[in-house]
């Protein structure tokens, strides 16, 4: 089992560049322990800036940090940088069109014991409804870095959120990895995981079921398919981690060829992957949806992972689904 | 001086006329703190169309957007965009002039609109300048009702910590608010000495006078441990005559025609009696 969490893996990352790139700036908001940013801190404190608990201060600190040519990566629970920063993200960031990068740390509900207050299941929605805000949310350690090294190469705002704990690998070091392109994990056959961008949709034949997933519900997602190999259900897996600009072309390509679509996220039910998702296929190939995701409530006290077996936001629970719905 | 303080006063007919055409505007505030953008603009900053690309210019975010009237008649007259166009075009359909800043125009670093969001980009401004060792120096001017918004503290806390010279905040105090005096909606007594309390320089001054507001951004620059705001005390409507002047009515009124005449006699007699005093 992986120990590395993606937050370690975006350090890493941005370590390395900072080697070369003297225009990185990381910032955090009393957050750098929770960010595995403390590293950075220590090896480039020049490049470095604390803004103590202040998430407001810290997005509009680093637009404009940005607007001198900086390329600042702020840091802070997903739960306070998507909501208590949300007017900067906007104004600041978004709408004065300034290469800050924002990422939300232990999102979704990471924190799970730690009740609503620290939990980020509304994080999608906010900054999708921000025009020029893209939604990054990378599944595991590998793409995470793929992701960052992408993100390095471009000047636009962009929101990512990544949980606290490790998760397992889906992929290994040469993980299949374009910008906004959603990755075919799991072709419904035997093929191995390949970017949207290289699939052959032409060569796939008909699939069951599609289940869409980003973040940490992408390995649920690959379970379930396993589970539903064994029932004889062909199951194509997307890992659509980028939820905003989405990967329309290839969800349509998966959509066109199965019986039904369902969606895994760990958000509220309002304005996610799942309905951005159930828009795009309603208007485009229209197919019956399933939207899985947790409840419009303060979710159970737990660990994360009771607290996604609880709401069946595990591989069990999407291949019941699936089953059920499939008759 | 005389030469500037005349400008402010035409200048201030160019957001009359925005306004009368638009038919909307916050011109209360667009008078009040005409004075300390013209001084910025054509006394201090090394800000100009030319050098727009120059990483040594100084930078300058207009915290207080809804005087965006001012704003941009200043940006016009420093040559970023044609006056007469400013005052055609200004808040109609489809137009680049936009009801408050927005920088797809030349000229404006930040879009504005929403409080309290100035001083704190403007920190990050200031952060970059020092760790690339520029000389450009970074400006925000500010409302004063626009100081009840928290974010304003974070940036003035964090601009004392990291103790930013490079960096000047200008409060326009005109002491009005759309709702009526900042003193009775929300106070700010000892204003001086809670912003002093956050590790910066504070320097009073009249406002108004092109003059002692120059005399103030001069002496900022020779502080080299803090940053420095300055409190520019001034009339809300300042040349519109007993009209205008210190009426909370103001703050986004649309002058009728007669006092359209009569705001605008006493602008012309105001740049008269500066060009000559």
């Amino acid at each position: 089992m992986n120990k590395i969490p993606n937050r370690k893996a975006i350090c890493d990352v941005l370590l390395e560049k900072a080697k070369t790139d003297r225009d990185i700036v990381v910032l955090c908001s009393d957050s750098r322990g929770s960010a595995s940013m403390a590293p950075f801190f220590e090896q480039y404190p020049e490049q470095s800036v604390e803004v103590g608990i202040a998430e407001q201060n810290l997005v509009s600190i680093s637009a404009g940090l940005a607007k001198c040519g900086k390329k600042p990566f702020c840091f802070s629970p997903a739960s306070f940088l998507s909501t208590r920063s949300y007017e900067q993200a906007k104004v600041d960031v978004a709408y004065s069109n300034t290469n800050v990068k924002l990422v939300g740390i232990s999102g979704g509900i990471s924190y799970g014991e730690l009740g609503m207050s620290h939990h980020s299941a509304q994080d999608i929605a906010a900054m999708s409804a921000i025009p020029n805000m893209r939604v990054y949310l990378p599944s595991d350690r590998f793409q995470t870095a793929c992701m960052m090294k992408a993100l390095l190469q471009d000047e636009k705002p962009a929101y990512i959120r990544v949980g606290r704990n490790p998760v397992e690998d889906i992929y290994q070091e040469d993980c299949p990895f374009e910008m906004d392109r959603a990755v075919v994990i799991r072709d419904g056959n035997a093929g191995e995981a390949v970017s949207g961008g290289k699939m052959d949709w032409e060569q796939m034949g008909e699939v069951d079921v599609t289940i869409v997933a980003c973040g940490e519900m992408v390995r649920p997602a690959v379970r379930g398919a396993e589970l539903l190999k064994e029932k004889g259900i062909r199951t194509l897996v997307l890992d659509m981690y980028c939820v905003k600009p989405l990967d329309t072309e290839s969800l349509v390509k998966a959509a066109e060829r199965s019986k039904l679509v369902v969606t895994a996220e760990e958000h509220s039910p309002f304005g996610g992957l799942g309905a951005v998702v159930s828009q795009v296929v309603a208007a485009q190939c229209p197919k019956k949806v399933i939207n899985l995701a947790l409840p419009d409530a303060p979710v159970i006290t737990g660990k994360s992972q009771a607290v996604f077996d609880y709401y069946g936001l595990n591989g069990e629970g999407i291949a019941k689904t699936v089953v059920e719905s499939l008759g | 001086m005389r030469e500037l303080t005349a400008k402010s006063f035409e200048l201030r007919q160019v957001v009359l006329d925005m306004i009368m055409q638009s038919g909307g505007g916050h011109i209360g505030g667009d008078f009040s703190v005409m004075d300390i953008l013209v001084t910025l603009y054509f006394k201090q900053m090394n800000i100009s169309p030319e050098n727009m690309d120059d990483p040594e210019r100084d930078m300058f975010v207009m915290s207080k957007g809804h005087s965006v009237e001012a704003y941009y008649a200043v940006l016009a007259a420093k040559g970023f965009f044609d006056t007469e166009k400013l005052i055609r075009e200004f808040s109609t359909f489809g137009s680049k002039f936009i009801g408050h800043p927005n920088n797809k125009l030349p000229g404006i670093e930040m879009n504005s609109g929403s409080l309290g969001h100035g001083l704190p980009v403007c920190v990050g401004m200031a952060l970059a300048g020092r760790m690339d060792g520029r000389q450009g120096r970074v400006y925000t001017v500010m409302g004063d009702g626009e100081l009840a918004e928290g974010s304003v503290w974070e940036g003035f806390m964090a601009a004392g910590h990291y103790k930013l010279s490079n960096l000047c905040a200008v409060i326009d105090r005109n002491r009005l608010q759309i709702s009526g005096g900042t003193e009775e909606v929300m106070s700010h007594e000892n204003l001086a000495d809670r912003i002093r309390s956050f590790n910066w320089n504070v320097i009073s001054v009249n406002g108004n006078s092109i003059p002692e507001l120059n005399a103030a951004l001069e002496a900022a620059k020779d502080e080299k441990e803090k940053p420095t705001c300055i409190i520019a005390n001034t009339i809300k409507g300042f040349g519109g005559g007993e009209t205008m002047e210190n009426k909370a009515a103001w703050h986004h009124k649309v002058p009728g025609r007669e006092e359209y005449e009569i705001i605008k006699a006493e602008l012309t007699r105001r740049k008269e009696e500066a060009l000559h005093e």
